[in-house]
Parts: structure tokens; sequence; C-alpha cells
């Protein structure tokens, strides 16, 4: 469309302000990735642009797949929960729980109950650590460097605390079908009350620097909306789907895997479901997590951390499918075991993958700036998306 | 390890909260006669209790969908399973989602119930670290009619502890079943990963292409009978390193 009705050929195609003569943006392509810092790992985004807006968006994921489905295969049950350590690098030890927990039930073995609280107050606190670097780091990708260098110091906490009871910062592979493996070394308790306290002043920190932030708030506010119905057909869960207004958090209404109606804590919900809500809830989740850990400290019991489990783990033949609230979301194995000391065949269902499978409609009619918001805020790990 | 005297052997709420000098490790945990019986466990899941919350919610499904198109049904873990008829595999999915009240998709997957082979080919030799496979085909909860299933799970983000799995038989000369992309939207990647990994054709996916993998890539890794090649060029790495050192044998005429 042309500001007048002119033959092309007769006017210059050049653009002319003064006669306010519209510029023909015809369709460009722009590949952003596979390497960029809002996507955690590699991962490519083919964006089909009409002057700033995207018209269609591709992502196109693979980078880092290894074909954990099909290791799986080949492992014993130990030996799978250090795959499955490194399909969501960021939390592993919550991606162990799930999958611990299915061989647990095929098996008829239920942990002691310190071992579950043991492994609650480690799960949170992979969130809160996963959470924090979330927090620093979509601030980044809104042009404010602070609060990165904030995420990546606070997230340091959680991380050490972690290191110190189970041995490894990043893959702790610390669960047992049973229970877990060591007991918490000495002065662990009261170093991880002090810590939680200051991961509640570190949100604090968090919630003036960069919700009040007008800034921050221009840029998220009202971008990036997924509806609650769209959402759920596509498989979004976890913090994306309760900021979407959806009351849902498999921590409550899931199966009872950790004691989690033990305590009182709250689900966060936000109405909005755009950009901002996703930051939102997250903050907020960061916060309740810390608080759980407290109220579990306080009611930690004592006991064993093993059940009576066989030298060799054989699981009987059946099937099951156990899921629990990742970080990220949903975190489910379909378990189907023939009685073999490894699975006959583990479907992986991870929350990153559905979580970006909605990408294509979310990013169509948005300008290229807000993408990469929208892929921050929606928060996946490569790992857990091509597991 | 095996060694080392039982010092920490689980005694039941006698112990103070941080006692790590009598921490109990995984196989010390572990009487004689536990070992001895461990071929003979008995799956002890409670499902008495929701039973009847299953047998209510088949009802229900067979309602919508219609009973001649239900062939078996079980329960995996606390999970119902459903087997249909294929060709009522999209309309039994309408219904989940309109009249069940399953608004949430979890995943669809495929299953190769063909037994899975040994690591690194039969005549592997040494390599027993990958556990052995029974060699006779069974197939799982709710049955199969043959070699490839499709199977996906609905939720539901409403009704806590809610969900269903359904599975359906497919040729396996003609692996095909209709698109779940019409009612779940979130169906296309799951979908496109199946037919990738098992040669499942969704008719009526918008386009059913490489997810993970090269676009040239031929072959569907995970059916049973595509070989882990890892294993077939080397044995398990952790059991013994077989491969030289880059450099070290340069006079046979490297670089």
């Amino acid at each position: 469309m042309t500001a007048f009705d002119v033959d092309p050929k007769l006017y210059s195609p050049l653009a002319d302000s003064h006669l306010n003569v519209e510029l023909d943006t015809g369709d460009m392509v722009l590949n952003i990735g596979p390497q960029h810092p809002a996507t955690h790992g590699t991962f490519r985004l083919v964006v089909r642009l009409d002057g700033e807006r995207v018209i269609k968006a591709d992502p196109v994921i693979g980078y880092m797949h290894r074909g954990y489905e099909k290791l799986t295969e080949y492992r014993t049950y130990p030996q799978v929960t250090t795959l499955i350590n490194r399909i969501d690098w960021l939390s592993s030890f919550a991606n162990e729980v799930p999958f611990i927990a299915a061989a647990e039930q095929l098996m008829g073995i239920e942990a002691p109950p310190r071992a579950l609280y043991i492994r609650t107050i480690l799960t949170e606190m992979a969130r809160i650590s996963t959470f924090l670097l979330f927090l620093g780091e979509m601030g980044l990708q809104v042009g404010a460097i602070t609060p990165a260098f904030l995420g990546f110091r606070d997230r340091e906490y959680p991380l050490n605390l972690i290191e110190s009871a189970t041995g490894g910062r990043f893959h702790p592979n610390f669960n047992r079908i049973g229970g877990i493996k060591d007991d918490l070394p000495w002065g662990w308790i009261a170093e991880c009350r002090n810590t939680m306290r200051k991961m509640l002043d570190s949100c604090d920190i968090f919630e003036d620097l960069v919700l009040g932030n007008p800034i921050f708030q221009a840029r998220t506010r009202g971008i990036g909306i997924i509806p609650a119905e769209l959402g759920a057909a596509y498989g979004v869960s976890g913090s994306n789907i309760r900021a979407s207004g959806v009351d849902w958090d498999l921590r409550r209404d899931g199966e009872p895997l950790l004691p989690y109606n033990e305590i009182d804590w709250k689900v966060w919900t936000h109405q909005d479901g755009d950009s901002y809500a996703r930051y939102w809830v997250r903050l907020q989740e960061t916060r309740e997590s810390a608080r759980m850990i407290l109220h579990l400290l306080d009611q930690m019991p004592s006991g064993p951390i093993m059940a009576k489990v066989p030298r060799i783990i054989k699981v009987p033949q059946g099937e099951t499918y156990v899921a629990a609230e990742n970080p990220l979301g949903e975190m489910g194995y379909y378990i189907i075991s023939k009685g073999a000391t490894g699975p006959f065949r583990v479907k992986i269902r991870t929350a990153s993958f559905s979580n970006v499978s909605i990408m294509p409609w979310l990013l169509q009619g948005i300008y290229v700036p807000d993408v990469i918001t929208v892929l921050a805020s929606l928060y996946f790990i490569l790992g857990d998306i091509d597991k | 390890m095996k060694t080392r005297p039982i010092v920490g052997r689980a005694k039941a709420g006698n112990r103070s909260s941080l006692a790590s000098d009598e921490i109990t490790s995984p196989g010390d945990a572990v009487d004689q006669d536990s070992v001895a019986d461990q071929d003979s466990a008995v799956v002890t899941i409670d499902v008495a209790e929701l039973s009847a919350e299953h047998a209510d919610l088949l009802a229900r499904f067979t309602g919508e969908v219609g009973a001649d198109a239900v062939i078996e049904s079980g329960v995996a873990g606390r999970e119902l399973v459903v087997r249909i008829e294929p060709a009522a595999w999209v309309s039994a999915a309408l219904a989940c989602k309109t009249k069940l009240g399953f608004d949430y998709l979890g995943f669809v997957a495929g299953i190769d119930w063909l037994p899975t082979p040994a690591a690194g080919g039969d005549d592997a030799e040494g390599d027993t670290s990958a556990p052995v496979q029974p060699k006779d085909m069974t197939f799982g909860v709710a049955g199969s009619a043959g070699r490839f299933q499709v199977f996906a799970r609905v939720g539901s983000t409403k009704v806590a502890r809610y969900g269903i799995t359904l599975k359906a038989d497919l040729k396996e000369s003609a692996p095909h079943i209709d698109s779940w992309f019409s009612v779940y939207p979130g169906a296309d990647w799951h979908e496109r990963e199946c037919w990738e990994m098992y040669g499942f054709i969704f008719d009526g996916h918008p386009s059913l292409r490489h997810l993970y993998l090269p676009h040239e890539f031929e072959g569907f890794p995970l059916r049973k009978d595509f070989p882990l090649l890892a294993r077939e060029v080397k044995p398990w790495p952790g059991l013994v390193n077989v491969e030289a050192m880059p450099g070290v044998d340069d006079e046979e005429g490297g670089d």
C-alpha cells in the first residue's frame, strides 16, 4: 500500500518521508541463535519478519539431543539417575525425584520420612537456585545488568548448600531407590536456616530492583500473553501456566511423592499471563520455597534415611507414570519395566519441551526486541527440551 | 565398602537428626533374606482406594467414546490406562478434552514392544554392565495387538490427581494414526518426535518433519531393532578404555 496511487515505475522506489510513502517491507528472515544468552544452550529460532513484527517463528531444536530415552534401555536403574541429572542441569536434584519415586512405586518400597524431608528440602533448594538465575537473567534480557550479578551471586548460596550435602554442585546424583545416599552433614541445618533468611532478603531486593522498575514493566507488561486454556492444551506447565491464572501445582495437586501436605504453604498465581506475570510468579515462588525450607527444617523427623532395599535392584514387571513439579514445570517419567535390572522403556516428559512448543503461536505479531524477553520469561533449559 | 562392619543399621526413631557417624549407606541396609527373595518381590501399590475412582472414570470415558472403541483397560501405578481402537484415537481425544475435562496435554509417545537386544549385539563379549532384558515379547498394561503402539497422557489443570493414559495399536507394515494436532495443538512437537523416533505417521499433522535429528537422518532410533551404535563400535567405556591416545602410533604413517 502506498500513500499515493502512483505507478511505481514512474516514481522513485526510495522512501520519501516528506511524501509519506510507506516503505515496501517485504518478508525478511532473521536467524536468532543457535548461540544466544537468552537460550541457556544452543537453541535456534528462525523468524520471518515484516518490518519489526514477527509473522512466523520456527524454533529449531535438537542441537543438544543426547538420546536419553534410548540410553535408558541399556542402563540399570541406578545408572539412569546419572543420565537424568543432565536433563535439566540447573535443577538436577528435582529431576531425580520422580524417577526414583516411580521405581520405588513399582518395587513397593517406601522411603523413610527423614529421607523424604531431605529430598523435599533439596528439591526446593534446586528451585531457589534455578529461579534466582532466572530472576537475574531476565533483567539482563531487558537491558539491566545489575540483577544478573545479584542473581549469580545469590545462586551460589543454595548451590553451596547442595554441594555440601550431596557432594555435587550441579549433578548431585544423591537419590537412591529407597532413600538418599547420606544424611546431612554437621551444622548444615543451621547454615541452611541462615541462607534461607538471606534468600528472603534477596527476593526483596529483586522485587524492588526489577519488578518496581518502570522500564522493566514497560518491556514486559502485556507482552507474550499465554491464555490459560490454550496454554494447557499446549501442555504448558509450572510457573508459566500459573502466571496465566491457573491454580495448579503438582506439589499440591499431584501424587503425594514428598511431604508437601505436612507444611503450610501457598500456590501463587497471577491473572495476566504476560512476561511480567511469569517473573512475578517465579519471584513469589522463590520466596515461598525459602519459607517452605524453614518450615521443613523445623519439622525434620529423625530416623533412618534408607529403606530396606535388595542389593541388586530389580524392578518387577509393570508400568507407572510419576510426575512431579520441577522448577520448570511438570517433569514426568512413564516407566515400563519387564522385571530386569534396567527399564524396558522410559518416556521422559520434560517441562521445557511443552513450554517451548507454544512459541510459534506466542511469538506471532510481536516485535523483535520482545522476542528475547518472551524467550527469557518462558525460562527453559535446553537440556530439558532436547533430552 | 562390603567389608566394612555394618554400624548404621536402620533403627527407627532413635537417631538424632545429625548423627553423621551413623549413616546408613545403601549397600549396608540389606538383610540377607531380603536379597534371597528379591525375585519374588510383589507390587504392593495400594490402588484399592483409587479403584472406584478409576472405575468411574472408565465408565464415563466409555460412555463418551463408545463401548466398541474401548478394547482393554488397566492401571499403571495410580494411572488409568485404556487401550482404544486406532480409528477412535482423535474422537477419544476430543471427548477427553471437551467432555471429561482433560484440558492439559501431557505427552504423545510411542512404544516398540520388541525385546531389547543385548548391548553391542548378541556376540558382545565382556560387556556385563548393561541389564539383561527378557527375550520374549510381552505386552504391558492393557495389552497390545502387535509390536507398535502409540500412547498419550492427558491431565487436568482443574481437578487434582486426574489423568488418563490412552494407548492405540499400530500396524507394523503401515503405522498410521490420526494426528491430535486439531484437538491439542501441543501434540505438534510430540508427534514430530514420535515420527522421527519410531516412524509412526500422524495423518493430518501440518508438517511432519524432523525435530531433533538432522534432516538427512535415516532410520528410526527408538525402535528396538535400531542398534545403539555407541555400544556397537566400542564396549562400555567405563569397563575398559581401548582407544589409544591420539598421536601415540604416529609411526604408522598418520599425518
